[in-house]
C-alpha cells in the first residue's frame, strides 16, 4: 500500500492523522472563540490542550483507527462493506493491533492492555514505597508524590481492575453461554479502543504544566477545581474509561439476556455469567454518576460554573455524594466478577457442584441492591447530616450477610471435594483468606465511632488493598491461570505459578498487614512524609513491597514463555463441565460449528454421566426420575473419564 | 430437576454416607470445633495484646478502644472459622496423584444456609446497635463546655477562643477535663481536624461549620494532624495541642492576650518589628500559609515544597513583591510553576504586602 492509501484505510496511520486533525480542530475552535470574544491571550494553551488534546484528538484517533467506519457508511446510506468476517480471529500478533470484532481477540486485547497499565501503576507504587521507606524527602518532592498516588489509584481502578474483568468476561462469557460472539461486536471493539486513550491521558498528565493530577483518585472538590492543568487529564480520562465501561456493560446485558444457547435457562447459567450480569447492571446504573461528578469539576475549571464554589452558591458536599454514589458500587463492580471466577475455579478444581447455587446467585443480586444504599459510609467525618450515618452503618454491615453466604458456600464446596491444588485453586484459597480479612476490616470501618478515628488513615489503605488486591487481583490471577490454556492453547508452568502465588501471598500480607497497625496508631494516608514514630514499620512495609513487586515478574515470565513454548493444551485440561471447555483450545474462530444445547446445570460434578451441554440435537432432558439432569448418551466432554 | 428438588433429594437420602477419607477420624467436626475454639482464644489473646492505639487522651478514646476490642473479639473467631474449614479441607480432601474422581454431588443444605444467614445477621445487627449507642455517647452535649473555633487553611491551623476573647493562635491549648466543642471551618479547600489521641476527627468543609465534642482527660502535648488531602503541603500540616491544668490554661490565655495587646499577636516571640498598628510580617507569613511550603529560618518554618525564602541571594523588594503576586513570572530552577497560589495579590492588602516583603527582605541570611 502506498502511504496515501494507508492514510485512508483504517489503521494506525489514519489514527495518527485523525488525532492530529482533531487537535488542530480543537485548537482552531479555541483560537476562533477567544479572538471573537477578544480574550487575551488568544493562544491559551490550557484551553487548547483541553479541547484539542483531551477531547478532539482522542475522538480523531478513534475515527482514524476505524471504530466508526461501518456506522458512518451505514449512516450516510453508502454501501457498507459486507461483513466478510475478516475482522474475526487473530492470525499473527499484528492482528491484535487493529480494530477487530472477534470477542476472543478483544478479550486478549483488553487483558494485555490492562496489564500494561497494571505494570505502570505498580511501578508508581514502588516509587512511592521508596519515598516512604524513611521519613523525610528522598526521591520525589511532595507534588510528584501526590501525583504518584493519584495516578497509581486511577490506573489500577479505571485501567486495570474494571477493564481486565471486562476482558476476561469478553473472552469467556460468549463461549460459556454458547453464543458465537457478543451481541454488538462493533460496539465491543469501540469499547476496547477507548481504553488506551483514557490510560494514555492519565499517564501523560505527568507532562502537563504543574505535574500530574495530585488530588487522589477521589479528586475531591474544591481542591480539584483549583489545581494545575494535570487535573483535566483525569477528569476527561475518566470520561473515556467510563464510556468504555458503560458500552461493554450494555453489551454484556444484551448478550446474556438474548444470546444464551437453547436450554440455558437463567438457573443453568454458570455463576461467572451471573456475576457479569449483575456487575453490568451496576455499571449501567452507577457509572453516569462519576461521569457527572467529573463534568461538574471540568465545567467549574474551564467555563467558570459554580458547582463547588461556596461563595457563589456551590455545594462542596454534593461532589462527595455524587462521586460515592458511583464509587461505592464501583467496589462491587471490581469484586462481583471475581466472585464469579472463584465459583468456577473452586467447583472445577475441587470437583464438586457449587454449594447452594441459587443462594450464590441471589446473594449477587442482594449485593447489587444493597450496594446502592451505602455510599455515605465514605463520608462519616465529612460534615454531612449526622443522622444519615446510622442507616448507612446498618446497610453497610448488612452487606456482610450476602458476602458471608458466598464465603461459606465456597467453603462448603471445598468440603469433601477432590481438591487439586493447582495455581488457580491456590489463588482462590488465597483470595478467600484475604478477602475475609478485608471483609472484617470493612465491618469495623462501618462502625461509626471506630471509623471516625481511622478514616483517612493507613487503616483505609490496608483495607482497600485487602479487598482490591487480596480480593480482586487474586481472583484475576486465579481466572487468568484457569483460562490460560483456553485463551492461548498452551499450558502454563505449574511450578512457576505456585512460586508466584506463595511469593505474592506472603509478601502481600507483610506489605499491607502492618498498615492496619500504623493507621490505627495515627498515620494519615496520602502523605509524602510522616512522623519519626512510624519509621520502623514503614521500612518493613517498603522492603516487603519491593519483594511483592518482584513476584509479579515470575508471572510475566511464566505467561510469556508458556504462551510461546508451553506444552499444547488439550480442549479441556481441567475436565470442567461448562461449555467453553467443550471446544478446542484456543477455540475455533466462530466458537461453535453447531450451537450447543444445554441440558443441565453447569457444575454437576460427581453425578454419574451428567453433562452441561451437548452438541447434537438430543431429546430434551427428562425432568425427574434420574438424579442427574443428563442428556443420557450425550457426548461426554473430551478428556472426561 | 431444579436445584431445590435436587437439594431436597439430597436431604431425603439422609446424611451422606461416611467419606472414606475421614472415616478413620472420630467426630471430625467436633475436632475442628475444638481446634477452632483454641485458635480463636489464642488469636483473641494476641490481638488484644497488641498496642494498637496511641495513648488515649479523651473520654471518648476509652470508649472507642473498648469498641475496637469488642470488634476484635467478634472478628477473630469468624476468621478462624473460615481458615479452619479451608485448611482442614485442603489437608483431608486433597486429590491423591492420579485421582480422577469427583466429590459427592452435594448441591446444598437448607438448614446450613439458614444458619449462615441468621448468625451473621444477628452479629452485625448487635454490633450496629452497640456502635450507635457508643456514637451517641461520645457525641453527647456536655455541660459547661468551652467553644474553640478551628480554622484550616493551606497548610496551617489557627484557633480562636470566643469565650476568652482570644483570636488567631497557632497553638491549641486546652484545660484538662473541661469539655470542648470544636467548631471547624476552612478558608480554602477541605481539611480534616484530627488529634489521634482524642480519636475524633471532622472535615473542615467550605461553607459549613462542622462540630466535634471532646473532653480531654490527660495532660500532655499531642499532634493536630490534617487527615484530608489538601494539596502540596498536606503532609506538613501538623501542629500541637497542649492539654494543661486549668490554671496553666488561664495563664497561657492571659499571656497570649498580653502579647496581642503589645502588638506582636501570635508569633512565638522574637521577630516582630513594626509599630503597633502596622501589619506584622512574621504573622502574615504564618497566617497566609507561606510556612506550609517554604523554609524560612527566621520564622522557624522548615517545609520544602517551595524554595527556601531565607536564601534568596541578591534580590530586591520589587522582585519579592512580584514573586508573591505573580509566582509564575520567574520560577526557581528545580521547582514547577502553577503550584503556588496566584491570588495573593488580591488576598493581601497593600499594607500587608509591604509588611510581608519588608519582613522577607530582613530575614535574608
Amino acid at each position: 500500500m502506498t502511504l496515501t492509501q494507508r492514510l485512508f484505510a483504517p489503521g494506525w496511520y489514519r489514527a495518527a492523522l485523525g488525532a492530529s486533525l482533531g487537535f488542530a480542530l480543537g485548537m482552531s475552535i479555541v483560537v476562533v472563540v477567544r479572538s471573537l470574544y477578544g480574550w487575551d491571550p488568544i493562544l491559551n494553551w490550557d484551553a487548547i490542550i483541553t479541547v484539542g488534546g483531551l477531547i478532539a484528538a482522542p475522538l480523531g484517533y478513534l475515527i482514524g483507527i476505524g471504530c466508526f467506519d461501518y456506522w458512518f457508511r451505514w449512516a450516510v446510506g453508502a454501501p457498507t462493506i459486507p461483513e466478510d468476517h475478516s475482522g474475526h480471529g487473530a492470525y499473527s500478533w499484528r492482528d491484535y493491533f487493529r480494530v477487530n470484532t472477534d470477542h476472543k481477540v478483544i478479550g486478549i486485547q483488553y487483558i494485555c492492555t490492562t496489564f500494561f497499565f497494571f505494570v505502570a501503576g505498580g511501578l508508581m507504587a514502588m516509587l512511592m514505597r521508596a519515598e516512604l521507606a524513611q521519613p523525610g524527602t528522598q526521591f520525589v518532592d511532595p507534588n510528584t508524590f501526590n501525583g504518584l498516588f493519584s495516578v497509581h489509584a486511577s490506573l489500577m481502578i479505571f485501567l486495570f481492575i474494571i477493564p481486565v474483568f471486562a476482558g476476561i468476561a469478553n473472552f469467556v462469557i460468549p463461549l460459556m453461554i454458547g453464543a458465537p460472539d457478543m451481541a454488538f461486536p462493533r460496539l465491543n471493539a469501540l469499547s476496547y479502543w477507548m481504553l488506551p486513550a483514557a490510560g494514555v491521558m492519565m499517564l501523560c498528565s505527568y507532562f502537563a504544566e504543574g505535574g500530574a493530577f495530585a488530588t487522589g483518585w477521589t479528586a475531591y472538590a474544591p481542591l480539584s477545581t483549583d489545581t494545575p492543568l494535570g487535573q483535566q487529564f483525569f477528569t476527561l480520562g475518566v470520561q473515556f474509561a467510563g464510556a468504555s465501561s458503560i458500552a461493554t456493560a450494555l453489551n454484556f446485558l444484551v448478550t446474556i439476556i438474548t444470546m444464551r444457547a437453547p436450554g440455558m435457562t437463567f438457573w443453568r447459567m454458570p455463576l461467572l455469567v451471573w456475576a457479569n450480569f449483575t456487575t453490568s447492571l451496576l455499571v449501567v446504573i452507577a457509572t453516569p454518576f462519576i461521569a457527572g461528578s467529573q463534568f461538574f469539576v471540568l465545567l467549574d475549571r474551564t467555563i467558570g460554573t459554580h458547582f463547588f464554589d461556596v461563595g457563589q452558591g456551590g455545594d462542596v458536599l454534593m461532589y462527595q455524594h455524587v462521586f460515592w454514589f458511583y464509587s461505592h458500587p464501583a467496589v462491587y463492580i471490581m469484586m462481583l466478577p471475581g466472585f464469579g471466577i472463584i465459583s468456577e475455579v473452586i467447583s472445577t478444581h475441587a470437583r464438586k457442584p457449587v454449594f447452594g447455587y441459587r443462594m450464590m446467585a441471589f446473594s449477587l443480586v442482594a449485593i447489587v441492591i444493597l450496594g446502592f444504599t451505602v455510599w455515605a459510609h465514605h463520608m462519616f467525618v465529612s460534615g454531612m447530616q449526622a443522622w444519615i450515618r446510622i442507616p448507612m452503618m446498618i446497610t453497610t454491615m448488612l452487606i456482610a450477610v450476602p458476602t458471608g453466604i458466598k464465603i461459606f458456600s465456597w467453603l462448603a464446596t471445598l468440603w469433601r471435594g477432590v481438591i487439586h491444588l493447582r495455581t488457580p485453586m491456590l489463588f482462590a484459597l488465597g483470595f478467600i483468606t484475604m478477602f475475609t480479612l478485608g471483609g472484617i476490616s470493612g465491618i469495623m470501618l462501618a462502625v461509626v465511632p471506630f471509623d471516625i478515628h481511622v478514616s483517612d488513615t493507613y487503616f483505609i489503605v490496608a483495607h482497600i488493598h485487602y479487598v482490591l488486591f487480596g480480593g480482586s487481583v487474586f481472583t484475576i490471577f486465579a481466572g487468568l491461570y484457569h483460562w490460560f490454556p483456553k485463551m492461548t492453547g498452551r499450558m502454563y508452568d505449574e511450578t512457576l505459578g505456585r512460586l508466584h502465588f506463595w511469593m505474592s501471598f506472603v509478601f502481600f500480607n507483610l506489605t499491607f498487614g502492618p498498615m492496619h497497625l500504623v493507621g490505627i496508631d495515627g498515620m494519615p494516608r496520602r502523605v509524602a512524609d510522616y512522623s519519626e514514630q512510624f519509621a520502623t514499620w514503614n521500612a518493613i512495609i517498603s522492603i516487603s513491597a519491593f519483594i511483592f513487586g518482584l513476584s509479579f515478574l515470575i508471572f510475566l515470565y511464566n505467561v510469556i514463555t508458556s504462551w510461546r513454548h508451553g506444552p499444547l493444551a488439550p480442549g479441556n485440561p481441567w475436565r470442567a463441565h461448562s461449555i467453553e471447555w467443550q471446544v478446542s483450545s484456543p477455540p475455533p474462530v466462530f466458537n461453535f460449528d453447531e450451537i450447543p444445547t444445554v441440558v443441565g446445570g453447569p457444575y454437576e460434578y460427581g453425578v454419574p454421566g451428567a453433562v452441561h451441554a451437548v452438541f447434537r440435537e438430543k431429546e430434551p432432558a427428562r425432568a425427574g426420575g434420574v438424579p442427574a439432569p443428563a442428556g443420557g448418551g450425550g457426548a461426554p466432554p473430551p478428556g472426561d473419564p | 430437576m431444579s436445584e431445590r428438588e435436587r437439594v431436597q433429594a439430597d436431604e431425603a437420602k439422609g446424611p451422606p454416607e461416611e467419606d472414606p477419607r475421614i472415616a478413620g477420624e472420630k467426630h471430625p467436626v467436633a475436632r475442628m470445633i475444638a481446634i477452632g475454639v483454641f485458635a480463636s482464644l489464642v488469636g483473641i489473646a494476641i490481638t488484644l495484646q497488641i498496642d494498637w492505639f496511641p495513648e488515649p487522651a479523651s473520654t471518648a478514646a476509652d470508649k472507642i478502644d473498648t469498641l475496637y476490642d469488642v470488634l476484635l473479639i467478634c472478628s477473630v473467631p469468624v476468621f478462624v472459622l473460615v481458615m479452619t474449614i479451608a485448611i482442614y479441607s485442603v489437608v483431608r480432601f486433597r486429590a491423591k496423584p492420579g485421582d480422577m474422581g469427583d466429590g459427592p454431588p452435594i448441591h446444598g443444605n437448607t438448614r446450613l444456609e439458614i444458619i449462615w444467614v441468621t448468625i451473621p445477621f444477628i452479629m452485625v445487627t448487635a454490633l450496629a446497635i452497640y456502635g450507635w449507642i457508643t456514637l451517641d455517647d461520645i457525641e453527647a452535649k456536655q455541660k459547661n463546655d468551652m467553644v474553640v473555633a478551628v480554622t484550616g487553611q493551606q497548610f496551617t491551623w489557627t484557633f480562636d477562643y470566643p469565650s476568652e476573647r482570644l483570636k488567631g493562635t497557632k497553638e491549641l491549648y486546652l484545660p484538662v477535663d473541661r469539655p470542648v466543642e470544636f467548631r471547624i471551618h476552612t478558608k480554602d479547600v477541605l481539611h480534616s481536624f484530627w488529634v489521634p489521641q482524642f480519636r475524633l476527627k471532622s472535615d473542615a468543609v467550605p461553607g459549613l461549620t462542622t462540630k466535634i465534642r471532646v473532653t480531654p482527660d490527660r495532660e500532655g502535648q499531642f499532634e493536630v494532624v490534617c487527615a484530608e488531602l489538601c494539596g502540596l503541603g498536606h503532609s506538613t500540616m501538623r501542629q500541637f495541642v497542649h492539654v494543661v491544668p486549668a490554671a496553666d490554661f488561664q495563664k497561657w490565655v492571659s499571656d497570649q492576650k498580653q502579647a496581642a495587646g503589645g502588638g506582636a499577636t501570635g508569633g512565638g516571640g522574637g521577630g516582630g518589628g513594626g509599630g503597633a498598628a502596622a501589619p506584622n510580617g512574621e504573622e502574615l507569613f504564618t497566617s497566609n500559609g507561606c510556612s506550609g511550603c517554604h523554609t524560612l529560618a527566621a520564622a522557624g518554618a522548615t517545609a520544602k515544597v517551595g524554595p527556601d525564602l531565607g536564601k534568596l541571594g541578591k534580590v530586591d523588594a520589587a522582585f519579592i513583591r512580584k514573586s508573591i503576586v505573580d509566582p509564575n513570572a520567574e520560577v526557581t530552577k528545580g521547582y514547577q510553576p502553577n503550584i503556588m497560589p496566584q491570588d495573593f495579590g488580591t488576598k493581601l492588602s497593600k499594607e500587608e504586602l509591604d509588611a510581608l516583603v519588608k519582613y522577607l527582605l530582613e530575614s535574608q541570611q
